[in-house]
């Protein structure tokens, strides 16, 4: 039992909450914008680079002593901001002058974007893998059985806090209220007067800050490497699809179930052997989303379908 | 002074013209009902008002001032409220979010208004915290009607407001739109139910094959044989295409 929750179900759930912030930028741009964005993982990457910088800055030019959970605390923020800001200014440049074009010019773009960004960052800081935690943490131990590193904790409790935010500004504000309208119908949103523009700054600066803490999280889980952000987009496109395209909510949902099933496929389940070598688990996501296309297009929760 | 005039204006999409010099106007506190075969251009009339396509001549006048080709986001600051035929709510989201998004381009505190919408409608009063999308058809179009009044507008457009409903909601619809036109909204409406639009219109327009074919007061143009042959004789009148009688 304590095997299947340290090494199988709380693995799941950290991948699972990363998953999640991620599909709901990717949702949320499909919603509103109607394209597929490509380039979302590439803004994880950004955001993973930005923080490690910040932290070499702050340890080393700086000398801080600080405890790691701490700096990545107060740095995750800045490197959000950081974020949001190349991210307007992409949608600036690239996709605000093809607003009115067909949908696949502007899928088309974001493919574009997307070998861009990556390359920039080859450029810029190397093809290198880098960490951002270094050394080895101990985990702290529960009731004697369940084992979970700090720092997995860390990743649990501020994707809960995240989500926590996002439901309040989707259900609370009026940006929020005009961004699920918009999901529903842009063409109704336009002619109540809702400001679209804004709307669709708004689905960026959110999709990018969400992005940029996936991305965080996932480099504090493993490493640091230029391709982190692509590896992710299969299955938080799988999430996306799962929870309905659109919707946020199942975009969360959609993905602790691709986290935790990628993760849970490998469990002796039957027998001794793992169910699944977990060399396919990549499979999973895939085979999720093939499933759900045939099966129920618009998703758990009744998302849109192209 | 009229609320609102079309002074014969031309335009379509494209290419196609569809509009062929068609004059109106809306007095205060009247109701203008726009009747006519299927293909008449009628709800392109109301969708021109709405600068939802481009005209080649002729000129849009609301309250005195021009709005000839104003895009739809600027004509709802101005005073104009449009309630499309279909997706004219916002299904995932609450009756109540439906009325705030309606107030969307309000500066003012608009709760009071909420209040008034929901005294005028008391079935979205029980059910403001529901999805839109799960109402009932002529539950749906008062949130959109509620929708729209939420910015007291100049003027309110609706767009064939009964189609796709049953007899009996149907007069509930054409109930409530006397019922806000009470209140003192001036409303243009195009209908394909021209027997009852016309008995609750203060003026009709009749448009064929995109231009002025009759015009003149409700009463008028109901005793009038010769639209009472086109539009109103026999079931015809009221044969949506198919697609208005289904309930």
């Amino acid at each position: 039992m304590s095997e299947f929750i340290n090494f199988y179900f709380i693995p799941g759930l950290i991948l699972g909450s990363i998953y999640a912030l991620g599909a709901i930028g990717i949702t949320l741009t499909f919603g509103i914008l109607r394209f597929a964005n490509f380039a979302h993982g590439e803004t994880m990457t950004l955001g993973v680079y930005f923080t490690w910088t910040l932290i070499q800055f702050c340890l080393h030019t700086l000398g801080l002593e600080m405890s790691n959970w701490f700096i990545i605390l107060i740095l995750m923020p800045i490197s959000m901001l950081f974020c949001v800001v190349v991210v307007l200014a992409l949608d600036r440049g690239f996709y605000k002058p093809l607003r009115e074009s067909p949908t696949i010019m502007l899928v088309i773009a974001s493919f574009g974007l997307m070998l861009m960004v990556r390359s920039a960052i080859q450029f810029f800081w190397g093809p290198q893998l880098k960490t951002v935690l270094p050394g080895i943490q101990l985990p702290m131990v529960f009731f004697d059985t369940i084992r979970i590193a700090p720092k997995h904790i860390w990743i649990i409790l501020s994707a809960i806090v995240l989500i926590a935010l996002i439901h309040y500004v989707l259900t609370y504000t009026k940006i929020g209220k005009a961004m699920r309208a918009m999901s529903d119908s842009q063409e109704l949103a336009r002619l109540t007067g809702i400001n679209t523009e804004r709307v669709v700054q708004a689905t960026w600066v959110m999709g990018a800050a969400l992005a940029c803490a996936a991305g965080v999280f996932l480099a504090v889980d493993t490493q640091v490497e230029t391709m982190m952000g692509f590896s992710l987009l299969l299955p938080m496109f799988a999430a996306a699809i799962l929870g309905g395209v659109g919707r946020p909510y199942g975009a969360m949902a959609g993905g602790l179930i691709i986290g935790l099933a990628e993760e849970l496929s490998s469990y002796h389940w039957i027998g001794d052997g793992a169910l699944l070598n977990p060399g396919y688990k990549q499979g999973i996501a895939f085979t999720v989303m093939i499933i759900m296309l045939l099966w129920r297009p618009s998703g758990l929760f009744k998302g849109k379908v192209f | 002074m009229a609320v609102l005039e079309l002074n014969s204006i031309t335009g379509g999409y494209g290419d196609t013209t569809i509009l062929k010099n068609v004059s109106m106007s809306v007095d205060p506190g009247q109701i203008v009902v726009i009747i006519g075969p299927n293909g008449a251009g009628k709800s392109t009339a109301m969708k021109a008002v709405f600068g939802l396509l481009r005209l080649a001549s002729g000129s849009i006048v609301l309250d005195g001032e021009e709005i000839t080709n104003t895009p739809p986001e600027r004509v709802v600051r101005k005073g104009v409220c449009y309630v499309p035929q279909t997706a004219n709510i916002f299904p995932s989201l609450t009756v109540e979010e439906n009325l705030e998004m309606g107030a969307y381009v309000r500066e003012d505190d608009y709760r009071p208004r909420i209040r008034e919408i929901y005294e005028m409608f008391p079935d979205l009063a029980e059910k403001r915290r529901q999805a839109a999308g799960t109402l009932s058809g002529g539950q749906r179009q008062m949130v959109a009607m509620g929708k729209a009044l939420m910015l007291e507008p100049k003027i309110l457009l609706l767009d064939e407001p009964t189609a796709g409903l049953s007899p009996k909601f149907r007069g509930e619809i054409f109930t409530t739109v006397k019922k806000i036109n009470a209140a003192g909204t001036p409303i243009l409406m195009v209908e394909q139910n021209a027997k009852q639009a016309l008995q609750i219109a203060d003026h009709a327009y009749v448009l064929v094959d995109g231009e002025n074919r009759f015009e003149g007061s409700g009463k008028d143009l109901l005793a009038d044989p010769e639209i009472g042959e086109m539009f109103l004789g026999g079931g015809r009148a009221n044969s949506n295409g198919g697609t208005g009688d289904a309930s």
